[in-house]
This record gives C-alpha cells, sequence and structure tokens, in this order.
C-alpha cells in the first residue's frame, strides 16, 4: 500500500480545455501539439497528461495517459505540450483524427518525472515503439545540464521506431534497432544496450516502453552497475491516484514488494525497485 | 435566488447533497489537487477492512461501453492506518466523512465499528455488504435478507447511537426492496443505493476473461437506469428512509433524475475518473437545474418521479412554469 502523503505531490493539477495547435504523422504515430500553458509550465520530463476521448455522450468513459513528448513553455501564455498517439484503439484513433483548432479535455502534469544528474555526465537513453515519447523532453533537460546523451530507439518495424529525425537534434549519437530489419540494426534494444553503455562510459540510464523491454534492460544495468529508471506503462482508469488500477509491484526499503500506483508513485521508478518477476 | 442546497439524512445535515462514492475517490488527498473538496457534502471513502490489503492482482480494470468494470480487491492500509492517516487528514481539512467499511465475517464489520467509534470527523458509516461471507460458503452479504441483516445488527450495537449507518446495498439481487426491509429493520438509518452491477468482459482475441479476477463490477453511465430503478422501487416501499443515490451520474442533470427517482443525496462515482472535477461541477449544475427551474430548496425535487405526486402539485406545477 502507498503512503499516500509520501507519494502524492503537492502540485495542483490542472484540468484544460486545450486546443489543438498542430498534428503531424511520425511514422505509424501522431504528435499532437497541444496549447496547455499551466501544464507546460509546471511539466517534468517523465510526467504524463491524461485525455478525455469521444464526442459529448461518447461511450468511451475514461481517459488515455501520454508521456510529456515535448514541452515549449514561453514564461507567457503561449506554453504548449506534444504528445505521441499510437491509434490503436477508438479513442486513441478519434485523438489521433483531431485537427487544429479542435479541443482536447487535458488534464496534468501527473506522476513523478525522472531524477536528473547533478554532474554532466554521459546517459543512454532507451526507448520502444512510443515508449521513447518521454525521452526527448527528458534529453532537453539533460542537455542543459552539459549531460552527452546517446539514444536506443527500437521498435518491430521501421515505422513502430518514434523519433527518428528528433534524434538527429536531441541526442549526440542514435543507434536504431529494429525486430525486422527494415531499419538499423537487427534484433532489439538490450542487443545493442552492453556496448553503449561501454563505448560512451555511461553513469546513467533512462528507459520506456513495453515492461517485457524494460526488465530485460533493469537486469543488463544491474549487471553493468549504472544506475536506471524506468517509465512503466500500466493500464489506468484514472491517471491521478483514486482508482487503484494502475498498481505494480514496487520493493520498499524493506525489500518486499507491495502494489503500488503508477500513475503518483511513478510512472518514473528506480529499476532495482520494480518487483519484474512478479 | 439562492437555492437551499442543504439537506438532512435522518439527522445528518450536509450542506450539500453532492458527495463523492466510495471508491472512487480514495481519502480525499487526490481529489483536493483537483478542487476544493471542503465544497462537497461529505467524503465517502473507500471501504476499509480491519488488515492492511494488497488487493488483487492486474489487470484490474477494463472499459467496456458506457462503463467499466473493476476488481479492485479492496487494496488499502487497514482501519489503523486510515484512523491516524485519512481520518485525520481529513478532519484537520474540514470534510465531513462517511467512512464505509467491509468485512468477510459479521465480527470484523462490529470491530471496525468500534475503533471508528471515537475517530475524527466520521459523520456517519457506509457499510458495504457486497463483500464474501467467509462464514457462508462467501456468499455475498448483500445478496440475502438475513446475513445483511446480522452485518447492519452487528454495526448498529457496535456504532454510537446517534451514528447514523447507511447500508450500501447491491443490484445483483432479485429483489431489492426485500434487502432494503431487511437492513432497515436491523437498525439502518440510510441506504446507499446501488453499489456495482456484476460483469464479465472477454478478450475477442485470447478468448479469456480481461480481468483476472474474471468478473468485476460495472460502473459508470451504463448501470444509471438500474441505480435509478432501484432507488424508484425502494423509495415507493420506504417513504421515509434517507437515500444516497450512486450510479452513473455525470452532470447536475443526472443528478436531479436521482432525486426525483427519490434519492436525497447523490454520489459522484466512476464519473470522477472521466472528469476528475466532475463533483464540484455536478453541485454547480445542480444549484443551476434547480434555480432555472424556480425550486430554491433541493428537498423539493426529491420523490418527484413518484405517482403519489400528481402533476398538479405545488412543486411540478412551478418546474414547469
Amino acid at each position: 500500500m502507498n503512503t499516500p502523503s509520501a507519494s502524492l505531490g503537492k502540485n495542483r493539477i490542472h484540468q484544460i480545455d486545450a486546443e489543438v495547435l498542430a498534428t503531424r504523422r511520425a511514422g505509424a504515430y501522431t504528435v499532437l501539439t497541444l496549447s496547455a500553458n499551466q501544464i507546460a509550465a509546471a511539466a517534468k520530463p517523465g510526467q504524463f497528461v491524461t485525455c478525455s476521448v469521444g464526442e459529448v455522450g461518447t461511450g468511451l468513459i475514461l481517459r488515455r495517459a501520454f508521456s510529456i513528448h515535448d514541452v515549449t513553455s514561453t514564461g507567457g501564455q503561449g506554453g504548449t505540450i506534444d504528445v505521441v498517439v499510437a491509434p490503436h484503439g477508438g479513442g486513441t484513433q478519434w485523438l489521433a483524427q483531431r485537427r487544429r483548432y479542435d479541443k482536447v479535455n487535458v488534464s496534468g502534469p501527473l506522476g513523478q518525472g525522472f531524477k536528473v544528474p547533478r554532474e554532466p555526465v554521459s546517459c543512454v537513453l532507451v526507448g520502444g515503439g512510443y515508449g521513447s515519447a518521454p525521452l526527448f523532453f527528458l534529453a532537453k533537460v539533460l542537455a542543459a545540464r552539459g549531460c552527452r546523451i546517446e539514444m536506443i530507439l527500437g521498435g518491430a518495424t521501421a515505422d513502430k521506431v518514434f523519433g527518428i529525425l528528433e534524434s538527429r537534434r536531441a541526442a549526440n549519437s542514435t543507434t536504431l534497432v529494429t525486430e525486422d530489419g527494415t531499419l538499423g540494426v537487427t534484433g532489439r534494444v538490450t542487443d545493442v544496450l552492453v556496448d553503449s553503455i561501454n563505448r560512451f562510459d555511461a553513469k546513467a540510464i533512462y528507459a520506456c516502453g513495453p515492461m517485457g523491454m524494460l526488465a530485460a534492460i533493469s537486469e543488463l544495468a544491474v549487471d553493468a552497475e549504472v544506475a536506471c529508471q524506468v517509465a512503466v506503462e500500466e493500464a489506468m482508469a484514472c491517471g491521478f491516484g483514486v482508482c487503484m488500477t494502475c498498481v505494480l509491484p514496487i520493493k520498499g526499503d524493506d525489500e518486499v514488494p507491495r502494489l503500488v500506483r503508477a500513475c503518483v508513485a511513478g510512472p518514473v521508478f528506480a529499476c532495482e525497485q520494480v518487483a519484474w518477476h512478479l | 435566488m439562492k437555492v437551499n442546497m442543504a439537506v438532512d439524512l435522518g439527522g445528518l445535515v450536509l450542506t450539500n447533497p453532492v458527495l463523492t462514492a466510495s471508491g472512487c475517490a480514495a481519502s480525499g488527498r487526490e481529489l483536493d489537487r483537483i478542487f476544493d473538496i471542503t465544497t462537497l457534502g461529505a467524503m465517502i471513502t473507500k471501504s476499509i477492512m480491519l488488515e492492511p490489503r494488497q488487493g488483487r492482482p492486474t489487470p484490474r480494470m477494463a472499459e467496456t461501453p458506457s462503463g467499466m468494470l473493476n476488481s479492485i480487491g479492496l487494496q488499502g492500509p487497514g482501519i489503523d492506518r486510515f484512523i491516524n492517516e485519512d481520518l485525520v487528514w481529513l478532519a484537520e481539512r474540514g470534510v465531513p466523512t462517511i467512512a464505509s467499511i467491509a468485512g468477510t465475517h459479521v465480527h470484523e464489520y462490529a470491530e471496525l465499528t468500534r475503533r471508528l467509534r471515537s475517530a475524527p470527523g466520521v459523520v456517519a458509516l457506509e457499510v458495504n455488504i457486497s463483500c464474501p461471507n467467509h462464514d457462508d460458503r462467501d456468499h455475498v452479504f448483500a445478496c440475502y435478507p438475513e446475513p445483511a441483516a446480522k452485518v447492519i445488527e452487528a454495526v448498529r450495537r457496535s456504532a454510537p447511537f446517534d451514528l447514523p449507518i447507511f447500508a450500501k446495498l447491491s443490484p445483483d439481487v432479485t429483489d431489492i426492496v426485500e434487502i432494503a426491509h431487511a437492513v432497515v429493520d436491523a437498525g439502518a438509518d440510510g441506504l446507499t443505493l446501488i453499489n456495482t452491477v456484476l460483469g464479465l468482459a472477454i478478450d475477442p482475441k485470447t478468448l479469456r476473461p480481461v480481468l483476472s479476477a474474471v468478473t468485476g463490477g460495472l460502473s459508470g453511465p451504463a448501470i444509471r437506469p438500474i441505480a435509478l430503478r432501484c432507488i424508484h422501487q425502494v423509495r415507493a416501499a420506504l417513504p421515509k428512509i434517507p437515500i444516497i443515490g450512486v450510479g452513473g451520474v455525470t452532470s447536475g442533470q443526472d443528478a436531479l433524475t436521482f432525486l426525483a427517482a427519490g434519492a436525497n443525496a447523490i454520489s459522484v462515482g466512476t464519473w470522477v475518473f472521466s472528469d476528475p472535477n466532475a463533483p464540484a461541477r455536478v453541485s454547480q449544475e445542480l444549484a443551476q437545474e434547480l434555480k432555472a427551474r424556480g425550486v430554491s430548496d433541493v428537498n423539493e425535487v426529491v420523490n418527484l418521479a413518484h405517482a403519489e405526486y400528481p402533476l398538479e402539485s405545488d412543486a411540478v406545477v412551478s418546474l414547469n412554469e
């Protein structure tokens, strides 16, 4: 069970009808740029937002969660956030079909973000599929601290690898990996991770993607004795801590795993906190 | 025109008829980051059991048409931490709390009640009897009049005489009026209608149940007509009993229909997941709905859907003008 006071932020959660400022296709995904000044101003890398889907009276009642892919904060009223939508169901398809000037109800920023190193160290950022999305916001913050950034972006096929072009700007170097070999190295992100760690003398790993991938990365990171944070993807109904559906086993200081809400205690965890085998 | 929103639930006076629903608002802290929870009539907290519980494995949730299934398994911190952390916080925050309790033996309900006797800020108990009865082959208390009554009797005996007790009834019964009579005769001061409806979702690809627990409780707008039916039936049979209506309320208009069916107060449950601000919004919309109809007191619309209110009655005439 969570300690509510310990895991809940004090910050207010904003809920707004955000205007869609731009949309663009990126392989199998759609990127939405939303006018969300208050959320943009407060957001930290690794945090997420939830969006309502469907028209008024829709039968789809639950909000969809999206990690914050990018933020522009002008300090004035023009702050925006980008989210990456993978259209695989009725709700995400509806979102991916939004056009400029449409409104989307957005709530956030939610959850606990990535912790960033104090020193300008070398970092490896690993993303699987649209799980790569939050790594770009993170890369901005790391770069501002002088960190060297290697990105490993993977996917089943080339169109499922997110952020290929953006990584040229966001990272010092990028390794692309596909399972079918249609782009970059044939295989999985874990096949190239150890090499990247060694080559760049990485002191921190950040990963986001499917749970199986995160578990495998976690194992390699522990072996290599490199600090690793993962952003987990759990199905959730509310996104702000009341529904108790997004729980996963997290080890406490006593090493005993307890079911903890990914939405308020996470989605970012130190890899050794997660009881992957449970 | 100022609309009176205060309601009297059998001696329990609340400044606002809009409440949270057990299991949909945790213990208030999370919601307080969205809106000022002191504007609510009361917080109905997530059902608490004696011991800390991990709940069920995931998946615990499945979205269904206009609703969702859940099988959380009453994950919670146990009564001691609930009192020391959650109730203390709610009392300091100044929110009237209706504490929901759950157990698997009659004596657990009694023990929970005793622990809560001197707990801060608790203005009433809600008894979640939709739990498996470990003394009777895990039959759900709420589905049979006698076990349901036994739980309420035990809670009534263990509670201070002036602490109102609400029994939360399950719609998964042949005759909800029979259960309502049984728990009221056993000492319930009021009823909460309704708990979730048992359902099942099957993954069309794997043809296996989506939820790890196989079945789950259906909630959301999908069950609103069932909630209205239960409230209407029980109100017709028990004209005086205070009723907290719950089940798919999303708007002030929905709340109004629950009042008309016979509810004296309304809980916003699953819609909090859809619109975290929903309880605050429903309360504002309800006041606007009443104002637009020229009704100055929320209590005037209670029971209007019942036949004994002829169309020429004052309240209805003023509504139609």
